[in-house]
């Protein structure tokens, strides 16, 4: 018998994250996100085309209404290339915050039947979106071939920014999902807030129309670091370290906070629900 | 060394307002206007060991708080107060095909809800083939779940469950479904878990099941240890408190019903002379047992049986129906009602626990079989004029027949 393994049962709240635990069921983490991917495309009757008709249909009309009307400065970078690089990240934070947000909720059959550290159902959604993220990463490739960009050594450094990203939609994830079971509010809330968000983001338009002083402040939302960032790594534009930085500095944070919260609202969960 | 060690375990809920389900309501409690509600005490303080290899079973009325003992020591939800242990590697099956999800394939699902109960990819796929072996479910591996019966879903679900290798095995009333050669084959594997060293703590309302795979029982009453023992002496224990009110049962759809293609069981129940539904009976009243039952399957020679037991298990007698016109004759399609009348004066006093079947003789099927489906108590109420006479004391004896006497002065030459 393997005497490792001893479960203690208590009444503890605020008992960690569960790093170890989390390591032990790394694969239930796979196999959750396989499970979303396959079952998301699998009702859907044009199936993958979404996660390439949304990237694609989304930068037309940016293209269409922002480069028309607005003219934001974007260097010697094609609108279109501009936006579509900020919108890669954005709709992967978008759906796959949305999705982590709702998936104690959807998955209440598992939750209150069987035990796995409950972190592993939304970071499972998240890295479920990233699915769909390599598809955006592919129409955005094929659009720099087209625009002839040109290839840049800096392209090495896109993984970062996408970490970036991706640690900041874990962290909201997490966070909202944990809440979502208490308080149903968040079904209502969220949509409002990613749109606030959005604007927030330099997305359709460039962070250079923000002060040059007030762009630390900008900085705060993560989101700021990760596509400006991603930028300037795909176009081969100089980074903005200290913006990065903050960024950095501020995702750690979201992820401390989110993390706290979850421990604090785990060992309701399958009560709540 | 023991494998599960609980000390002290309790479970609150809180009922009513405190359930912040909005954030509005969450405020208010935080201002204090929302109080404490009333809180439901599911757990009260139980404490118990188990030993390693040994296999528990734990029994209980609905709302006992089995169910949610089974959650704390699956970690499902955290004790309010109150401590437990568990060495091993734990496996819990608090329901049969956790995760299981319609779109995928069988095969799909093996892995995913094999990873859901804790193992590993490597570990499923080396006893993938052994799996689907014990499923039977080879042909449809590639189809979606949707598609399956409900009885091959819960072969392909239990198949994976089996599977499971923990060193502590938590099981919830799973066994509750499937057809009874296939809950046989699960019965028969649980038992091979327990006999390998295997800890294992059962829940079920089938308690033959319990002590035929227990050799200890737990019973939870109210949230508390009603009793702890041999697995025989606490389900006794626990039946003869149910016969209180277990003189009727009725099942409201075939799948849960006892019975097979030919036919099931819809109901049981104890009445008096008028029909009347009765849980006690006077001990020189006569007592009818009815059942009710749909046949399926026309042209069938079908013989209901009734089996009685005393609480410690004896078997007064068993009566079939050789007698109402059925004996020869092949049963058309319909519902049937069959009463078996125990005269007065025949029975003893105490409990009694009928077994209800109904079988065919020649060749011999069981069609079905419910052990102990209903009990009803015999009472005496000592006024004079029964078997006991004016006797008060006890009066030993499985059955208690009002005999012909015949006691006459001989004349003495």
């Amino acid at each position: 018998m393997n005497e490792a393994v001893l479960t203690k049962i208590t009444p503890n709240r605020f008992s960690g994250v569960g790093l170890g635990e989390l390591w032990r069921y790394r694969e239930l983490i796979y196999f959750l996100a396989w499970r979303d991917v396959k079952i998301r495309y699998k009702q859907t009757a044009i199936g993958i085309a979404w996660a390439i008709l949304q990237p694609v249909v989304t930068t037309l009309i940016f293209s269409v209404i922002f480069s028309r009307y607005a003219n934001f400065d974007t260097g010697q970078v094609p609108y279109a290339a501009f936006a579509l690089a900020g919108l890669t990240l954005w709709l992967f934070v978008h759906g796959s915050v949305t999705m982590a947000s709702g998936s104690f909720t959807g998955n209440s059959n598992l939750v209150t039947k069987v035990w796995f550290p409950r972190l592993i159902v939304p970071i499972a959604a998240v890295i479920a979106g990233l699915f769909d993220l390599v598809f955006s990463f592919v129409v955005l490739g094929a659009m720099l071939g087209w625009y002839a960009t040109g290839w840049h050594l800096s392209m090495l450094l896109v993984p970062l920014f996408v970490l970036m990203g991706f640690v900041t939609a874990a962290s909201l994830g997490i966070l909202f999902a944990a809440l979502n079971v208490r308080f149903r509010d968040v079904r209502f809330a969220l949509p409002f807030l990613l749109q606030v968000w959005m604007i927030a983001s330099p997305i359709f338009y460039p962070s250079s129309i923000i002060g040059e002083r007030t762009r630390f402040v900008f900085a705060v939302n993560p989101l700021v670091g990760a596509i400006e960032g991603l930028r300037s790594a795909v176009f081969g534009l100089p980074f903005d370290w200290a913006v990065i930085g903050i960024s950095t500095l501020s995702a750690a944070i979201l992820l401390a906070v989110s993390l706290a919260v979850f421990v604090h609202l785990e060992d309701d969960l399958a009560d709540m629900i | 060394m023991f494998a599960i060690t609980a000390k002290e375990l309790t479970k609150r809920y809180r009922l009513g307002g405190v359930r912040h389900n909005s954030l509005r309501d969450a405020l208010a409690g935080l201002i204090g206007r929302a109080g404490r509600g009333d809180e439901m005490t599911a757990l009260d303080g139980v404490s118990f060991d188990v030993d390693e290899g040994e296999r528990v079973g734990i029994i209980g009325r609905n709302g006992a708080g089995k169910s949610t003992l089974l959650k704390v020591l699956s970690r499902i939800t955290r004790p309010s107060s109150g401590t437990a242990e568990i060495r091993g590697r734990v496996g819990s099956l608090l329901e049969v095909g956790t995760g299981f999800h319609n779109e995928l394939s069988g095969r799909e699902n093996i892995f995913l809800n094999g990873a859901i109960l804790g193992m590993k990819r490597a570990e499923i796929a080396a006893k993938f083939d052994e799996i689907v072996a014990f499923s039977e479910m080879e042909r449809f591996l590639d189809t979606p779940v949707k598609h399956y019966s409900s009885g091959m879903y819960m072969r392909l679900a239990f198949a994976v469950a089996a599977h499971l290798d923990p060193e502590v095995l938590i099981v919830d009333e799973v066994l509750a479904v499937g057809d009874i050669s296939f809950q046989r084959k699960c019965l028969a594997k649980m038992r091979s878990a327990g006999e390998s060293g295997r800890t294992v703590l059962f829940v079920s309302h089938d308690m033959s099941a319990i002590t035929r795979l227990c050799e200890r029982a737990i019973w939870i009453k109210d949230g508390r240890i009603a009793s702890d023992g041999r697995a025989e002496e606490v389900v006794a224990a626990y039946l003869h408190e149910q016969s209180e009110t277990g003189s009727e049962r009725t099942w409201a759809n075939r799948e849960d019903a006892p019975g097979n293609d030919a036919a099931w069981l819809r109901g049981v129940r104890i009445i008096d002379d008028k029909h009347r539904n009765i849980s006690s009976s006077d001990i020189r009243k006569p007592v009818g047992v009815e059942m009710t039952y749909e046949v399926t399957t026309p042209d069938k020679i079908l013989v209901p049986n009734f089996h009685f037991y005393n609480d410690q298990g004896v078997c007064l007698f068993i009566s079939h129906d050789w007698y109402s016109g059925w004996r020869d004759r092949p049963r058309p399609l319909g519902t049937y009602k069959s009463i078996a009348w125990i005269p007065g004066d025949v029975l003893a006093e105490g409990t009694v626990f009928v077994t209800v079947a109904l079988s065919t003789y020649e060749p011999l099927i069981v069609h079905f079989v419910e052990r102990d489906a209903v009990t009803f108590t015999v009472t005496d109420t000592l006024d004079g004029n029964s078997v006991r006479g004016d006797y008060a004391g006890v009066l030993p004896g499985v059955v208690r027949p009002k005999l012909d006497w015949e006691t006459e002065a001989v004349p003495t030459a």
